[in-house]
């Protein structure tokens, strides 16, 4: 195997994916081989109201270029209502990080059903090509954690 | 310090192709906790597990990452693993590798990189996690069905069929609900009373039934498995154990003037009666609200021709206390009121009349003995209109009416039509409809026979304008398919209006913390896949309580939801998802944040003493999950402002772990 | 003009003191400069007479003290301003208090001077300051006495005051007022209409001030937490050390989330910020986002009211932060 030394930038993503409709639609495009960029990595919740703000900080902090936070349909969630409280939260928090100036394109709600693998790639496509453009996330990055 | 083994799986080709798997299992080795590490081709294989259990006899691993397939696909298989090789199945972890890295990745450098931070994500998260047990609830086995109409019968029935004590809670003095008001069922043209009397008797005469009539539910607490409710039984002034049901006294009576709500007020009982002959229990009810010696004291008459001394005007509202294991709705509906149509003159005239009073003219044991006659001047109609959607779907922003249609309107009025066509056949009938829907067995040739064997005038457009002139009714109408406007002077106007849930079911679904939709419908756990469920556990939908629907449709539904009872109180005890939210008493402010967005009422509060550093005690108030209730969705965690309240299986510190592993 | 005196307040105080209405008093303790007064708690009344003070100076939101204090025995008398009263009114909700516990009275107010502000006027040597009518008198060990217009240089919190309706009581002093339409969210629309850059930047300098003292949470009366996620090892976001300026921008971010839709905007935050940061220009963004998209709402205003963050309707709007396919729906 070679190693692989370009000098691309490739940005650090994180998503968090809840269990019953945006983990199952990761799933299903990989049954339906639709590829997207390595640099999503999912993390599996149980609903997207799981997702605490601090998660989210917390990623940014530790060096993420990007956070994208997937979830049910509004009007499908698993747990009924779940999803609504999520776009409440993140319509503020996220106003919040861009109101301080963390750029918009970083962050990022979509709902995503366990049957749209096809939307799934696509907006994995498109978010991982919007955050590499902004280049590397620097303002709320703590340093101390790059050593 | 956790003892980390590691699985990484080939899946055949399926991920070591794209996945190069044994530097995966190198390059983890390393990582904290991890004290073992492999890969295998298979990992779901027999061979594969048994690998697994002898590597954790081997390395007394106390958790597992195996990096395979997607969680969805084989977690529940790994834990089942774990568990055979005596370690907590919920010490186990699954980093996808194949799903999500190896089928979408095609670079292997890429992919192998990818799938390296996936399992340390994992591998941080087992390092944190613990072991997890079900919490266990015992099963009272005993099932409470409200709303004794032929939704709530058939629940009963079924459920009590299967050996279970049933409560039916009605809140009118006899079961019967709707269907007894009915004359005929389309499309079979059965009459009502006999396909349903015969099991209001049955439910009578069962050993595992027992009907709560003129009762109401007032107060619901505990949970799946252990509802504890309190009903009201409310006073009917007569002894139900005595009173025989011979009925002299609801002839004596000297009160005749009270409005008949069976027969929708257009005719008169006494103050006490019996609902109708074929009540069940057929046992007489004394309106307080008309009888004199309720209201001052004066007459005595049922008392004194009562043989067997029933009537008993000191009695008392009862309060029932009792447990249940389970909790079916079946609290139906009503047509809508008509004060608001104005324009189909309602309140007006006589003649204008809703097509459930329509079921009361045309039935036997009706006010007219079934003959069909205006209820102003006792003439028989020679012109029926008939007028369907009257509220139902109306527009999103209309002032008046409902969104959804109603859906048995179609059906009964297309009954309406032939009946009155066979009956009086020198009847001019017309059906004004916006679409005539008939899916259903034989539904669409039942329409089309009247249509076509009975001369039913459908006319495609709606009436505009009623109006009362003398004896007739002008109605002013279009017709939309000749595109002209239509003038018919009407004996008779029939109103299809629309339905909508009893006004009991929203305080009921609160007192269940059962969630309804806007039009006050309760929620099915999942519109498709749970259709019978609420989303709140134990607790059951049957029949119009749900959506509208037509007798079949309740019947299925409502055996559907006895079935689900059944299933739920055949177990001794139930075994909850052990990934609940817990709440941490120390940090809890009380603030009730959790219990505002918990979909299930899984969160009480209690007041506790604490002490204090300085050794003084201190009330305070503080939350308490119910796992046999939650189902750990986890949105609790994030409304609580002090971090009191976790998940179990999703802690924050393990998603947290997960970030950082990511991010390095 | 404000109408309340201390000695209409000291009389309240002792008559409900000795009629036993009361066990304690929740008031300010004069200090030894006119603007340094302290919250405390008086039990008796010549206490009361030697060092409870009202003044100008006043502006302490007193509810938080409540929590603490409705523990001990007895009831406590709590003088309320419109402000401290929807504070009062919001930790009702949240279950903090016994409201059996209180007797409050509440009390106009037009507008209170803070440190800062009047160390604006008189940097060094300020001997006295006082309200005259629409004047406020300021005399330093210098300059003698100088006069300037009282409204004129009010703190921006209460010159842009949401409201001066007390809207819980027990007993009113004075006459109550209304609800403002003070322009207070004029600042956070220029900062969102600067560029990402420039806010940035703004935010930058003013956060990176912070020395994590946490004066602005202690004085919440919204952060009433039993132990903060900030001292908390557990919580993940523990972090005492300052030696970058992003840690700051967490830690703010974070607990302008926490007291999202249950902040009053009392302005305690800025007011006690010994580096001066507009930290109430955080929760202000908050509430201004949650008005714009979810209809007016004052936490606060009744007691029981449901938070917008613990609720929601099916046709909340999705914002640009919330997207379909990165584009706004």
């Amino acid at each position: 195997m070679q190693i692989n030394n370009t000098t691309e930038f490739r940005p650090k993503i994180v998503a968090f994916c809840c269990n019953w409709c945006s983990y199952a639609g990761a799933d299903l495009a990989g049954n339906n081989r639709l590829s997207y960029p390595a640099d999503i990595k999912i993390i599996r919740v149980p609903c997207s109201c799981r997702v605490n703000p601090t998660f989210i900080l917390r990623a940014f902090q530790r060096g993420a270029d990007g956070v994208i936070l997937c979830g049910c349909h509004p009007g499908d969630c698993h747990y009924t209502s779940g999803n609504y409280y999520t776009r409440r939260r993140m319509t503020l928090l996220f106003s919040m990080m861009n109101y301080l100036g963390i750029e918009k394109e970083r962050t990022r709600v979509e709902w995503v059903s366990a049957a749209e693998g096809a939307k799934f790639a696509a907006v994995m496509q498109d978010f991982a090509q919007t955050v590499a453009a902004l280049g590397e996330s620097k303002r709320l990055e703590d340093l101390r954690c790059k050593q | 310090m956790q003892r980390i083994g590691v699985f990484v799986c080939w899946c055949g080709s399926n991920i070591a192709a794209t996945v190069d798997v044994q530097r995966v299992a190198d390059a983890v080795r390393s990582e904290p906790g991890v004290v073992f590490s492999v890969d295998y081709q298979y990992m779901c294989s027999q061979a594969g597990q048994s690998m697994i259990v002898d590597a954790v006899k081997e390395h007394q691993l106390t958790g597992l990452v195996i990096c395979s397939c997607s969680p969805r696909m084989h977690e529940s298989t790994f834990r089942k693993t774990a568990q055979l090789a005596g370690i907590n199945p919920y010490m186990v972890e699954i980093a996808n590798i194949r799903e999500q890295c190896s089928w979408v990745h095609k670079d292997i450098f890429i992919g192998t990189q990818k799938a390296i931070t996936l399992a340390k994500a994992a591998i941080a998260k087992v390092n944190l996690n613990t072991p997890l047990t079900s919490g266990e609830s015992k099963v009272t086995k005993r099932a409470l069905v409200i709303g004794g109409g032929i939704a709530g019968i058939q629940s009963a029935l079924d459920i009590a069929d299967a050996g279970f004590p049933v409560d039916l809670v009605e809140k009118e003095a006899t079961i019967g609900g709707k269907m007894a008001q009915l004359d005929k069922t389309f499309p079979t043209l059965d009459c009502a009373a006999c396909i349903l009397t015969p099991k209001m008797v049955d439910v009578a005469q069962h050993e595992n039934i027992r009907i709560i009539s003129h009762a109401q539910v007032e107060e619901v607490g505990g949970f799946v498995g252990n509802f504890h409710v309190k009903i009201r039984k409310k006073a009917r002034f007569v002894d139900e154990s005595i009173c025989t049901g011979c009925g002299l006294c609801t002839e004596k009576c000297p009160q005749k003037k009270v409005p008949n709500a069976f027969n929708l007020n257009m005719d008169h009982h006494r103050a006490i009666y019996i609902p109708f002959a074929q009540a069940v229990p057929k046992v007489a009810i004394i309106d307080p609200d008309y009888c004199s010696m309720l209201k001052n004291g004066k007459c005595g008459v049922c008392a004194k021709v009562c043989s067997v001394g029933a009537i008993d005007y000191q009695q008392k509202d009862e309060i029932i206390e009792e447990d249940y294991g389970a909790i079916v709705t079946a609290t139906g509906y009503n047509p809508i009121s008509l004060e608001k149509y104005d324009e189909y003159a309602y309140s007006l005239s006589k003649d204008v009349i809703t097509s459930l009073e329509f079921e009361r003219l045309t039935n036997a044991a009706g006010p007219t003995q079934g003959h069909l006659i205006r209820p102003s001047d006792g003439k028989q109609p020679h012109t029926i209109v008939f007028v369907q959607c009257v509220g139902s779907r109306c527009a999103a922003n209309a002032e008046k009416g409902k969104e959804y249609c109603s859906k048995i309107c179609c059906m009964y009025t297309a009954k309406h039509a032939m009946l009155v066509r066979d009956k009086y056949p020198d009847t001019e009938v017309y059906v004004f409809y916006i679409d005539v829907r008939t899916p259903g067995k034989s539904f669409d040739e039942f329409y089309r026979r009247a249509v076509e064997e009975y001369g039913v005038h459908y006319i495609k457009g709606m009436v505009g304008k009623v109006i009362p002139e003398g004896n007739t009714l002008k109605v002013q109408a279009s017709d939309l398919l000749m595109n002209k406007q239509l003038h018919i002077d009407a004996d008779l106007v029939v109103l299809a209006a629309a339905i909508e849930p009893d006004r009991s079911a929203r305080p009921l679904a609160t007192m269940l913390t059962a969630s309804m939709d806007t039009n006050d419908f309760f929620t099915e756990a999942h519109p498709k896949l749970r259709p019978v469920e609420s989303p709140t556990a134990g607790i059951f939908l049957s029949g119009t309580c749900q959506g509208p629907k037509d007798i079949p449709e309740t019947v299925s539904q409502a055996s559907a939801a006895a079935a689900k009872v059944i299933g739920l109180l055949c177990k001794n005890t139930l075994k909850g998802n052990p990934c609940v939210a817990v709440s941490d008493e120390m940090m809890c402010n009380g603030c009730s944040s959790c219990a505002n967005v918990c979909p299930y009422g899984a969160i009480t509060y209690e007041s506790k003493e604490f002490r204090m550093p300085d050794r003084t005690t201190r009330m305070r108030r503080v939350a308490k999950v119910n796992p046999a209730v939650c189902q750990g969705c986890g949105c609790c965690t994030v409304a609580c402002p002090s971090g009191a309240m976790d998940l179990d299986g999703f802690k924050n510190q393990q998603i947290m772990a997960e970030v950082d592993a990511i991010c390095k | 003009m404000q109408t309340v005196t201390r000695e209409q307040l000291l009389s309240k105080a002792v008559s409900l003191l000795s009629s036993g209405t009361v066990n304690r008093v929740l008031g300010w303790k004069k200090g030894d400069f006119a603007y340094d007064v302290t919250p405390s708690v008086f039990e008796t009344e010549s206490e009361l007479q030697d060092s409870f003070v009202y003044n100008i100076f006043c502006s302490a939101n007193f509810s938080k003290y409540l929590i603490s204090e409705t523990q001990k025995e007895g009831r406590v008398l709590v003088f309320l301003k419109p402000c401290d009263s929807y504070s009062f009114n919001q930790l009702l909700t949240e279950h903090r208090f016994d409201r059996e516990r209180v007797y409050a009275v509440g009390i106009p107010c037009d507008g209170m001077m803070d440190t800062a502000s009047v160390k604006a006027l008189a940097p060094d040597g300020l001997t006295h300051a006082v309200r005259d009518g629409e004047q406020l008198k300021i005399s330093t060990l210098y300059d003698g006495e100088t006069s300037f217009p009282f409204a004129k240089v009010l703190p921006d919190r209460c010159k842009l005051c949401k409201s001066k309706k007390v809207v819980v009581y027990d007993e009113m002093l004075g006459t109550n007022g209304d609800i403002t339409d003070a322009p207070r969210f004029e600042e956070v629309v220029r900062l969102e209409n600067m560029t990402e850059e420039e806010r940035y930047t703004f935010w930058q300098k003013e956060l990176s001030r912070c020395i994590r003292c946490n004066a602005c949470r202690d004085v919440c009366p919204a952060c009433t937490c039993e132990k903060c996620v900030f001292d908390n090892p557990a919580s993940g976001v523990e972090n005492k050390a300052i030696d970058d300026p992003f840690e700051e921008k967490l830690f703010h971010i974070i607990r302008a989330f926490h007291v999202a839709g249950r902040c009053t905007d009392c302005g305690e935050c800025s007011r006690v910020c010994p580096q001066s940061i507009p930290l109430h220009l955080l929760n202000r963004k908050f509430i201004y986002d949650i008005d714009r998209n979810y209809g007016e709402y004052i936490a606060g205003a009744e007691e029981g009211l449901r938070a917008p963050l613990v609720d929601y309707h099916t046709d909340d709007p999705e914002t640009d932060a919330v997207m379909e396919g990165g584009q706004k729906q």
